[in-house]
């Protein structure tokens, strides 16, 4: 390993003599390293126009009676912002992104067990995501059916919903290739010495999210192919017109796609669960019950999803049924956040931008938690269902969860990526403008749907003007937050100062080879002889 | 602040103000002691990390805790939401029936209405169904919510126990008229009620008598939610000034101006996909062949004339 460490100075797998030039070596690349950069690009491409959408969208309600855009846009961009921030962001995210970069050299692999599978999973991604944007332009136009789809009104509607959903079905497809390739690359690819107890908890984390993506994303695509088919052809197995059931299709989608949150969360907490040990200078408290709360949550998880469904007319033993489960499945994300905490206790912390986007992470989604615990129980959920409330506890959980540790996993991780430095008081200031803009737009949602207001409105009564005032300014905060960040980051990525091999003192495989790695990570494959995160503190330290 | 109106809403709002203050206390220990540790273990006042050992009774102990929490949560949700089903023998039964963009609600004597008028202090029982698209029928101030489901019935029951005029939204989106589907319950004295449910469907007589007619056609039939009456465009065009103005439409096709007399507000009713109004989405209206009568839209014809 000493080798290893000592092979510094070269651009590594972003070389363009050894790796060859132009646009054709990324997008012909099986590097997963380069892999991942791809998926970043276009989902951070996507996401860009997902904000400014969802900028929009705050901006048409800054006073009730609708005068900014009209009912059909205001739908459809609701649509397109779900549609985007889901499918094309919020899930491939960690996994497509920091997955696909860090999971072989965590686990000292030298690629993923695929790395051709790897590379079409990001074209089958690309040529949904563009097919999404073609259905905005063809056909009927924009859909406006929410990204739930829901039938009846999904096949009765005159836009272009059998594009959309075609479009999904595509994207579930790279998901679910991803989900293979990594349950693979874990199974057989682990460097030897490195038994399961000794993987780092990242790795712990997209295994179980591997599964669920296996096992839960074809639901999803049969249900989208069902769609298509009562449009296209007639086939309308949720018309209750012709002996069908729309709760079937409710069934359906809630099956996958609760689960899909758990496929967007699982990974940002195998991201932070890294990020606490580097910065106290200590193992993480409770390697085992970390690990195994991923596990639990991939399971119970799978089995929640009828509390999407508690007012829509499903059995009295279904409904407690599905409300105690979901509360089951709130324990092991509680034993997670207690593990991280205690990891802190004793330890040597350095305040660092990734540990602070961490804790912002830990706050952001304790309360998307607690939120979540309302909407489990039956007498509350009743009144918050399907209002302002659930928008605003999905964005504590998807932007404050799965995005605020994503961010944090970046900027851990840019300077092994990229062999650069941001700025570490830029980050810092953009992360505190991010958090306050956040809770200034979206607590005031909580307010709001419990005393009624409706999601996916154009336009509301008056009563609710001042909440809606208030998370529209925090808007206007939170997306400079966003842009100084990025901004920081791509500075840095021309500008920025070189970073040493290990600027932060980690002791997991990725920060015992060069900034940025080099094209097949590792010269020889380590020797795993102990647990991850353990800090010879004195010694091992140059 | 919301009303709490109703026999279920103190029961709900105590489950809500249970997992606040737990939330508070839980979420708030989480924040306190990251911030304590941050500052107590910093790099500076703490150069050397001490060997912390990972303790299998704390992680019991936080496992086993917060299911008995989370429990304690399941069961006082549970509990108070039970009894919002199986109504009582003696409820009102009230038939509900979402269609895009309105509320009807019809009574056992058969009486229709755009509103929901309820006595207080009866415990009534809504069927609520749908009559295309899915709806979610909510009024907040009671703290009920239930979805009308096309082809099903749900139902729900409870007991308004304050006078009072309060919301009524849906909450299911259901298509460009959804943020516009409101209507409002109305609860009055038990006497009130009583004339009001026995009433004559129409007693004025004479020349008002067919505007007055067509306008609560219009009421019932939920034309509102995308028409007004006040001159303000809505989903389609408004009302006010309609009659025997020039309109600019779209048929087969082609762009062409027509007067909006009898037989074009007639046409446009029966069978709306024949003109498109220039400025309003198309394919957006339904019909109402065999819903309404020749002489129903007389009658809103000659309500249509009063609004000038």
């Amino acid at each position: 390993m000493e080798n290893n460490t000592n092979d510094t100075g070269g651009m590594g797998y972003l070389d363009k003599t050894a790796n060859g030039r132009g646009i054709l070596a990324w997008i012909l690349s099986t590097d997963h390293k380069r892999i991942g950069l791809l998926y970043a690009i276009v989902m951070f491409s996507f996401f860009a126009v997902a904000v400014s959408i969802g900028f929009t969208m705050r901006l048409a309600l800054i006073e009730p009676g609708h005068k900014i855009l009209s009912a059909q846009t205001y739908d459809a961009l609701f649509t397109i912002h779900g549609v985007i921030m889901i499918f094309i962001f919020i899930i491939p995210s960690i996994p497509a992104f920091l997955g696909n970069f860090f999971l072989p050299i965590l686990i000292g692999a030298k690629d993923v067990a695929f790395p051709r599978l790897n590379l079409l999973s990001w074209y089958v991604f690309v040529i949904g995501a563009v097919l999404a944007m073609v259905s905005l332009f063809t056909g009927g136009g924009p859909i406006d059916t929410g990204w739930t789809f829901y039938v009846p009104y999904s096949i009765q509607t005159g836009t272009n919903v059998t594009l959309a959903a075609f479009s999904v079905f595509l994207i579930g497809f790279s998901s679910m290739l991803t989900g293979i390739n990594f349950i693979t690359t874990i199974h057989r690819y682990r460097a030897p010495g490195m038994k399961w107890f000794r993987m780092p908890l990242f790795a712990w984390s997209l295994y179980a999210t591997g599964w669920v993506q296996i096992l839960a994303t074809p639901v999803i695509a049969i249900t989208l192919l069902l769609i298509i088919a009562g449009r296209v052809f007639g086939i309308y197995l949720f018309d209750p017109a012709s002996g069908g059931d729309p709760l079937l299709y409710q069934h359906l989608f809630w099956m996958y796609s609760h689960p899909a949150v758990y496929i967007m969360i699982l990974p940002a907490m195998g991201v932070v669960t890294e990020i606490i040990p580097t910065f106290s200078k200590k193992p993480i408290f409770g390697y085992t019950a970390i690990a195994m709360s991923s596990l639990a949550i991939a399971f119970f998880g799978s089995l929640v999803w009828g509390h999407h469904m508690f007012t829509s007319g499903m059995s009295q033993t279904a409904k407690w049924l599905f409300s105690l489960l979901t509360f089951i499945v709130a324990v092991p994300s509680g034993v997670k956040v207690f593990n991280w905490v205690a990891s802190l206790y004793g330890g040597s912390i350095e305040l660092e931008p990734p540990l602070l986007f961490t804790f912002a992470f830990i706050f952001l989604f304790s309360i998307g938690g607690f939120t979540g615990l309302m909407q489990g129980a039956l007498a509350v959920d009743v009144q918050v269902h399907d209002t302002y409330f659930v928008v605003g506890h999905l964005h504590y959980v998807m932007f404050g969860g799965t995005a605020f540790a994503l961010f944090a996993g970046i900027h851990y991780w840019f300077p092994k990526m990229f062999g650069k430095m941001y700025n570490k008081n830029v980050a810092k200031l953009a992360l505190l403008v991010m958090f306050i803009g956040f809770n200034t737009l979206y607590f005031p949602m909580f307010v709001l749907g419990w005393e009624g207001m409706p999601r996916r409105s154009y336009d509301y009564l008056p009563q609710f003007h001042t909440g809606q005032l208030i998370s529209i300014i925090g808007s206007w905060i939170l997306v400079p937050g966003l842009i100084i960040m990025f901004a920081n980051l791509i500075y840095a990525l021309f500008k920025g100062p070189k970073a040493p091999a290990n600027p932060w003192g980690g002791v997991t495989l990725e920060w015992k080879i060069p900034s940025p790695p080099p094209r097949e990570n590792f010269r020889e494959i380590p020797v795993i002889t102990e647990r991850p995160y353990i800090f010879n503190t004195g010694a091992g330290n140059e | 602040m919301l009303p709490d109106a109703s026999n279920i809403a103190s029961g709900v709002d105590g489950v809500l103000l249970f997992i606040i203050v737990t939330g508070i206390i839980i979420i708030g220990l989480v924040t306190f002691f990251m911030i304590f540790f941050s500052i107590k273990y910093n790099k500076k006042r703490h150069p050397e990390p001490d060997s912390v050992k990972d303790s299998t009774v704390l992680e019991i102990v936080w496992t086993v805790v917060p299911i008995g929490i989370v429990l304690v949560m399941f069961y006082l949700g549970w509990k108070n939401y039970k009894f919002t089903q199986g109504a009582p023998k003696d409820a009102m039964i009230v038939k509900v029936t979402g269609r895009q963009w309105s509320w009807l609600f019809t009574y056992a004597n058969g009486r229709n209405s755009g509103i929901l008028e309820l006595p207080v202090g009866k415990p009534v029982k809504l069927d609520i169904t749908s009559a295309d698209v899915i709806h979610g029928f909510f009024i907040p101030a009671f703290r009920i919510k239930q979805d009308a489901v096309p082809g099903v019935v749900n139902s729900i029951w409870f007991i308004p126990d304050k006078t009072g005029t309060y919301e009524i939204f849906c909450t299911v989106y259901c298509g460009i008229g959804h943020a516009h589907m409101l209507s409002k319950a109305v609860i009055v004295p038990e006497a009130d009620f009583d004339s009001w449910y026995n009433a004559r469907q129409q007693v004025p007589a004479q020349a008002n008598a067919a505007a007055e007619r067509g306008e609560r056609l219009i009421k019932q039939y939920g034309c509102t939610g995308c028409h007004t009456v006040d001159g303000s465009p809505l989903v389609g065009p408004t009302y006010k000034g309609l009659y025997n103005s020039r309109i600019t439409v779209i048929t087969n096709g082609k762009e062409r101006t027509v007067r909006a007399n009898d037989a074009y507000i007639k046409l446009c009713i029966l069978d709306p996909g024949v003109n498109e109004v220039i400025g309003f989405p198309p394919h957006v209206m339904p019909s109402f062949k065999g819903r309404l009568t020749g002489r129903d839209i007389k009658d809103i014809i000659a309500y249509l004339k009063t609004l000038k």
